[in-house]
């Protein structure tokens, strides 16, 4: 035997010896590539690279010393890590820099003054040579036009805010929705919004059945004499008058040389917020309740899915989704309910579990910024009317005579005091409670989405409406880091107002199952 | 111009409202500190009611005078 081999054999070729033997015991059992991967450094496995990188040590080690495997996984990684950084800066990058460019159309209404009207003659001349299917304006409002140099903040927060028939995707992209209208005297009219031929800023040409659509929303004509069918109208145009001491903004549109005023759908607030009962109803699939019905069904999917794995794994450690939506169950249960309600809380829980997160569903699809989010839905006093009329009529049903006992004629008391001030307090209050409930919800979110739309609306005012880049670039730097801030505040408020809401209504709903205690008959 | 103002009393409102509530939460904390988990999830929900009140008054000033109008 040659001593010279024996004493190079330990020394110099160690890495070979090892790497055959390596070979031969990966060879053998295959659990050898995930014991070498666990003597690399633990890394989180970042997932585009991850394949190659799995692939790529599995030859390594294969062929080479593991611990070159385990040097080249982090060489690997390192790569990787500074890949991955040059992705996420683009990444956010793009999508900030999209969202604050997104809305260049700084369209606005242009400056309310009564001069407006002798001007449209002149402005003709001035307008967009893109649209040449705009009727000459006799005197019938002015055009919805983009003027450069004008952005009205309020307005187009508000605008956002707002509910519409069809759903704002980008500039000039609209999604349509099916419209269900109703006009006494005329009947039903089902269409979709695309039948309206809105081709700019969703101003429909084509008025249906006396329908039109103006900036996404569906109008009607007020002169029952209007022909039915299909009428080719001109875009919709504006002004503003005094109506009933308030300042309204009244829209037309052209037909054959005539002007026809425009109604807006009923709104059963009595005239509160510029609304009140018009010439027909809007019953149609609006951008809420299309959210409102995606939230149902994601809802619903996400829930089912839980309640299976539930079903499932019962008795085991939960994990996944299931293990995600535990804990809110449970906080429920066992923070809001049962200390609230009492004995009876397994009937109510349905009920207080539906409205958490179908309110915190809603709040936070309303917070993402593009579709299928960024619909105001709980901003809207309707959605909150309704959501605190269920918890009003949950806690009369289950109301009972001890309740309205102590409520309305309590023991103890003068009868001069009560019937003076102490019950007409407490019915007040009855009817109140729920009340500060819509109140409360509604409020915060639509401050909340109002102030994030003038935070955004500040790129709009320091650039000047898209004349002046610098100014932009400013706004945008104000802009940006502003918005992130409310909007993560806003994170919280959505968590915090759906939980207030279910919270307060389990302990009205409890306060309405009192039993007698005490030395009470 | 005066709902903005009215607004913006509300908006004092809320303010000292909820800074009380703050103020009386810290202390509470400070004479306890092992209470700090209960005395937060208070703090929250009170500081929710108090603005709800202050908010009441933000959706009035909405209802005389819409901004963009």
């Amino acid at each position: 035997m040659n001593s010279k081999k024996v004493r190079f054999w330990p020394s110099s070729n160690l890495g070979v010896q090892f790497y055959i033997l390596r070979f031969c015991s990966f060879a053998v059992k295959s659990k050898t590539t995930s014991k070498l991967n666990s003597e690399a450094p633990p890394q989180k496995p970042l997932l585009p690279y991850f394949f190659w990188k799995n692939t790529a040590t599995w030859f390594f080690i294969r062929k080479w010393h593991c611990s070159f495997a385990a040097i080249l996984n982090q060489s690997i990684q390192f790569k990787n890590m500074a890949g991955i950084r040059i992705y996420w800066i683009a990444l956010i990058f793009i999508g900030v820099g999209a969202t604050a460019f997104a809305q260049h159309d700084n369209h606005s209404h242009p400056q309310k003054s009564t001069e407006q009207q002798e001007a449209s003659a002149n402005a003709v001349d001035s307008h967009d040579a893109l649209r040449p299917n705009e009727a000459p304006h006799e005197g019938c409002g002015h055009p919805i036009v983009e003027k450069v140099g004008e952005f009205n903040a309020g307005e187009t927060a508000v605008h956002h805010i707002a509910d519409a028939n069809a759903i704002h995707v980008v500039g000039d992209i609209y999604i349509p929705l099916p419209c269900f209208l109703y006009a006494p005297g005329q009947g039903w009219t089902i269409t979709t919004t695309s039948a309206f031929h809105s081709h700019h800023h969703g101003n429909g040409t084509l008025a249906k059945d006396g329908y039109v659509l103006v900036h996404g929303s569906i109008q009607r004509i007020q002169d029952q004499g209007f022909p039915k069918g299909e009428v080719s109208v001109s875009e919709p145009t504006h002004e503003e008058r005094i109506v009933n001491g308030k300042k309204k903004d009244i829209y037309f549109v052209m037909a054959e040389g005539k002007c026809y005023e425009l109604d807006k759908k009923t709104t059963f607030d009595g005239g509160l917020m510029g609304g009140g009962v018009t010439s027909f109803y809007d019953y149609s699939i609006t951008r809420n309740v299309f959210t409102m019905l995606l939230t149902c069904l994601v809802l619903f999917f996400l829930f089912r899915k839980a309640a299976n794995a539930a079903t499932r794994t019962h008795g085991h450690a939960p994990k996944g989704l299931q293990n995600f939506i535990e804990p809110f169950y449970t906080f429920i249960r066992d923070d809001v309910a049962r200390p609230s309600i009492g004995p009876k809380y397994e009937k109510y829980m349905p009920y207080l579990l539906s409205v958490f997160f179908f309110i915190l569903g809603l709040n936070l699809i309303g917070q993402i910024p593009f579709f299928p989010g960024s619909a105001n839905v709980t901003g809207n006093i309707s959605v909150t009317i309704v959501l605190a009329l269920l918890t009003f009529v949950l806690m009369l049903a289950s109301t009972k005579r001890y309740f309205w006992e102590h409520t309305l004629w309590m023991p103890g008391v003068p009868a001069a005091l009560k019937i003076l001030i102490l019950t007409p307090v407490e019915i007040l209050g009855l009817f109140l409670k729920p009340f500060t409930l819509i109140l409360r919800l509604f409020a915060n979110i639509t401050a909340g989405h109002i102030v994030i739309m003038c935070f955004v609306g500040l790129i709009f005012i320091f650039g000047k409406a898209g004349t002046s880049m610098g100014g932009s670039l400013a706004g945008i730097a104000a802009a940006i880091p502003l918005s992130l801030f409310m909007m993560t505040i806003e994170l919280l408020v959505a968590f915090l107002q759906a939980f207030i809401f279910t919270m307060l209504s389990a302990t009205y709903i409890g306060m309405a199952l009192e039993e007698p205690h005490g030395d009470h008959h | 111009m005066y709902a903005a103002i009215g607004a913006g009393l509300a908006a004092i409102a809320a303010g000292i409202g909820v800074g009380t509530i703050g103020g009386k939460a810290v202390e509470g904390i400070a004479r306890q500190p092992e209470a700090v988990n209960d005395i937060r999830a208070n703090m929250i929900l009170t500081a929710a009611l108090v603005e709800g009140a202050a908010l009441v008054a933000m959706v009035l000033s909405f209802f005389v005078a819409p901004p963009g109008q």
